[in-house]
């Protein structure tokens, strides 16, 4: 057996205490353990930014991290974003531009948006393409999704 | 018709589930004691089995079993051939695990199951199995000398070949006053979809039923296939599809652990999952592209083109997968494009190779044939002092000739009709989208340490594919329309514009409709989502169940009203009579009562509802251009991407929000292609771009905004909604138009590109050679 360590963390303003292998990711923790599969996994390397969620505030790769890596901390999720049925308006502006086809990078896209706004709230379009360099999305050539966060960016 | 869903830009209503967190991808299905699968794979190339030892990964605490082929060998077949299957490649097909060969790198080997995929990966650590390496063939040159043969029965590499002939290119090529000869290559790289592949399957010994989530494409003919495989009736085996995150072609044909995974779960009798790794992906889930050319072309002095023949040999890898011959066929097929080309003569090879199968990425054969033709097309109008753009327009088969005979371009196959088409209009609106008059001086140009140059491509695409699709539309009242599809969805959004088709075909609101889709049961037959053939084949299946629905109305009303159902009319959902459309006689909600199997008026089928099949023989073409104007730095061999105009005419566009969607991110998913991703091998088989760090796709940073222009010139005769395929034209010409640009922005340089893909690694060396050359 590997060993095994206990953990509390806050998610999406949720607390919760489990106790873990020391192995597993936090990507596998917050789908797994958690059931909040709205953060999806698609290289488990590093490079294709899907799995990014917020830890205290800033994106991070959390197939790069481990459970145990994040106690203590606060996260949020793609499930975090919507305020009961009200969309965020990074959702919103997403819909609106159709900057998603499959679906499957738009959480991760989400969450670094979600931290680069928090940061740069009158972002150009360079900053924009720069700031979300380190998410892939196979479908829509991005450009609907630097349309969509510019247009976030100014409230919606 | 009052309403017209159809052509606007309708938001999805696919977005708010994936928006929120609260889709359903196949890694996101759990089921009560679901165990998890992980592919124990070859590290060779090609190399013997000599043993398999699983002792001591069984020994591992959560481990369940270990199968190797011996476990699976009373059941497994060799896996099929879906398309093309030209006569020799049965000779090559594969096993779902490897018995006492392995010829790729990544070829399974056994599969672990264990209780988390943690313990499995850890029992595949611990597997011990004995290889005696072969030497390894990765060129196709080497492999046709069959010096080493990888299967040894048929005991060659060429797997098959054919020759197809149009017209007298014998009398053409010897009579011809000019001709010109290259020779090209296509690299080798895939889709890869941002979702992995995945399946979890689960077996009901009870009632000795299988239920599969995730093999979404063309799951009626998978389920065939493992039905055959474990010799039960196919209606023991339910197939879900889940939200699919993209295809591209990749996803959704039956792999090796599409026997496996479901095997497992019948042998251990609880649910098992297995989902693929990026790495596993990059070696184990279809290649694509991978074809050499040997191109020959005959033209007057003026340009006019005459004859062209070829030789081409695709790569097909170690094993052929389900897509038979299709990438090599494809690329012969289409060579001529949009141009008129009186003789044309090609003969097609499919060479075995210890990598891995050969099958589809977004526009299969097109790709590869426009960058083999229009990069010709470059060089002929170089040697002629014709402007690229003119030696176009001089030879492009004009609407006049539509609907225009090709001729047989594949084997067994009908001959390539074009539908409709615009061809020199579609060029015309990419030229004028960026300016050509404007840009052509920069063609050469070298300012600011780069080299200018702008490219175009032409091309035609075959799609909406037959034999058939289905449809059921089931009205259970006003704003209650079920609309079941036999095709599967994996990205493209079907369930927002099947909606705008039907809604405009009953005339009633968008929000009546719920689509379903993906699921076996609920069609019993289905083709599947490839080739762009989603709206040409299920849209029009879903408009003519919609048209069922609209006369059974009218016919159980007739009989309500005593009436003749021909004085009646049909309009926003309701029934009037002829002539007096102010009040309506009854309302849908009326009318699935009258048809219900308790009334006396219902027809000889109750219910309001209606299956329709689309039915057609005949592919639709759906056409247009490339234009690309890029900079070349000649220190770092960097290509940048200043502007690209993509035209595609798809005869009617459903949805421009969603076609434009597709247009775009196509181009983009093409010039990634074409700059930076390529499936390297070195010469012992190894794949050495097996990770997203080595196989580089595009992001934000390494793409321009792209001008789409969507065209309803010409739409197509063969189907009631005048539609062609969409989703594909997008990165038809990516390689031909990147291609002739560098060509020109390096003309000074004397380098015309004969090969992708153009990696600065690769510009910089024609740099070098060019320069050595000249001293």
């Amino acid at each position: 057996m590997t060993p095994q360590r206990s953990i509390q963390l806050r998610v999406n303003g949720r607390t919760y205490e489990r106790t873990v292998e020391v192995r597993l990711t936090l990507a596998d923790f917050v789908r797994e353990e958690l059931h909040l599969t709205g953060t999806h996994v698609g290289c488990e390397h590093g490079i294709c930014g899907a799995c990014t969620i917020l830890f205290n505030g800033e994106a991070v790769r959390s197939c790069l991290l481990l459970a145990v890596q994040a106690d203590g901390a606060d996260l949020m999720t793609v499930e975090g974003l919507a305020q009961g049925e009200a969309l965020h308006p990074l959702q919103q502006a997403f819909h609106e531009h159709h900057a998603l086809q499959c679906g499957f990078c738009t959480p991760g896209f989400l969450m670094t948006a979600c931290a680069f706004l928090q940061e740069t709230s009158n972002p150009t379009e360079a900053q924009v393409r720069e700031a979300i360099s380190g998410n892939i999305c196979r479908c829509t050539g991005y450009a609907p999704i630097v349309q969509a966060i510019l247009l976030a960016s100014r409230g919606g | 018709m009052d309403q017209t869903y159809i052509g606007a830009p309708i938001r999805r209503r696919e977005d708010l589930r994936l928006l929120t967190g609260r889709a359903t991808f196949t890694d996101d299905i759990k089921l009560p004691q679901m165990l998890h699968a992980a592919i124990l794979r070859s590290p060779h190339a090609h190399a013997r089995i000599t043993a398999i030892d699983a002792a001591q990964a069984q020994a591992i605490p959560g481990v369940v079993a270990v199968f190797t082929f011996r476990d699976i060998a009373a059941l497994a077949k060799p896996i099929p051939v879906r398309l093309y299957p030209l006569p020799g490649l049965e000779h090559f097909l594969q096993y779902p695990l490897a018995q006492d060969r392995v010829r790729y790198v990544g070829e399974a080997v056994a599969v672990i199951v264990a209780e988390s995929r943690y313990v499995a990966e850890d029992a595949m650590d611990a597997m011990d199995v004995t290889y005696e390496p072969l030497p390894a063939i990765t060129d196709v040159g080497e492999a046709l000398h069959n010096q080493i043969v990888i299967h040894d029965e048929p005991g060659t590499n060429l797997a098959a070949r054919y020759t197809l002939a149009l017209g007298d290119s014998e009398g053409v090529f010897r009579t011809a006053p000019y001709t010109r000869k290259a020779t090209f290559k296509v690299h080798r790289h895939t889709g890869n979809p941002l979702e992995t592949r995945g399946l979890v399957a689960s077996y009901d010994a009870g009632r000795g039923e299988y239920t599969v989530w995730g093999p979404t494409k063309v799951p009626h003919f998978n389920r065939a296939i493992l039905a055959s495989f474990l010799d039960i009736s196919e209606s023991k085996i339910h197939f879900i599809d889940t939200d699919v995150g993209g295809g591209f072609g990749i996803r959704g044909e039956f792999y090796p652990e599409d026997f496996l995974i479901p095997f497992a779960a019948m042998t251990l009798g609880r649910p098992v999952k297995w989902i693929e790794d990026r790495l596993e992906h990059l070696k184990s889930a279809n290649h694509s592209r991978d074809v050499l050319c040997e191109v020959e072309i005959a033209a007057q002095r003026d340009g006019t083109l005459l004859g062209m023949r070829a030789q081409v040999y695709g790569d097909m890898g170690a094993y052929i997968r389900t897509h038979g011959g299709l990438v090599p066929s494809s690329t012969a097929a289409l060579l001529t494009g949009p141009y008129r080309i009186p003789a044309y003569q090609c003969t097609v090879s499919c060479v075995m190779t210890n990598k891995m199968g050969l099958g589809t990425f977004r526009a299969p054969g097109r790709y590869e044939s426009c960058f083999i033709r229009e990069r010709l097309l470059d060089m002929v109008a170089a040697d002629l002092q014709i402007d690229p753009v003119e030696l176009r327009f001089k030879n492009f088969i004009q609407p006049s000739e539509m609907p225009y005979t090709v001729g047989q371009t594949r084997p067994n196959t009908p001959p390539t009709v074009f539908d409709s088409g615009n061809y020199p209009s579609a060029l015309q609106h990419a030229l004028d989208q960026i300016d050509y008059a404007s840009l052509k001086p920069w063609q050469g140009r070298y300012q600011d340490g780069k080299y200018h140059g702008i490219g175009l491509g032409c091309f035609v695409k075959n799609t909406g594919q037959g034999p058939f699709e289905a449809a059921r539309v089931v009205v259970s009242g006003v704003e209650k329309i079920a609309v079941y599809l036999g095709i599967t969805s994996l990205g493209q959004g079907h369930e927002t514009t099947m909606a705008q088709i039907c809604a405009d075909s009953l005339e009633v609101p968008l929000e009546s409709f719920t689509i379903f889709h993906g699921s076996t049961d609920l069609m019993p037959f289905g083709v599947g989502t490839f080739g762009s053939r989603g709206t040409v084949m299920a849209g029009n299946a879903v408009h003519l169940a919609c048209q069922k629905v609209r006369d059974k109305a009218l016919a159980i009303a007739g009989r309500y009203l005593e009436c003749d159902a021909t004085q009646l009319v049909f309009r926003r959902g309701q029934i009037y009579r002829q002539g007096a459309e102010e009040q309506a006689l009854l309302g849908l909600d009326d009318l699935v009562r009258l048809a219900g199997p308790a009334s006396p008026y219902h027809l000889e089928e109750p219910g309001l509802e209606a299956t329709a099949y689309f039915n057609s023989n005949q592919l639709t073409y759906s056409y247009g251009a490339h234009v690309a104007h890029v900079a070349v730095d000649p220190e770092t061999g960097q290509l940048e991407v200043l502007r690209y105009v993509v035209v595609e005419d798809i005869g009617r566009c459903i949805n421009p929000l969603l076609v434009h969607g597709q247009a775009i991110g196509a181009a983009v998913q093409g010039i990634g292609a074409t700059i930076l991703e390529e499936l390297v091998y070195d010469d012992h088989g190894q794949l050495l771009s097996g990770t997203l760090l080595d196989y580089a796709l595009p992001t934000s940073m390494d793409v321009p905004a792209i001008d789409s222009i969507i065209l309803e010139e010409a739409p197509s005769p063969l189907n009631p909604l005048g539609v062609k395929g969409a989703g594909e034209g997008g990165i038809a010409a990516t390689g031909a138009a990147l291609a002739n640009a560098v060509s020109h922005a390096l003309a000074p340089l004397g380098i015309q590109v004969t090969e992708l893909p153009l990696s600065p690694d690769r510009i910089r060396r024609w740099i070098r050679e060019r320069a050595r050359q000249s001293q």
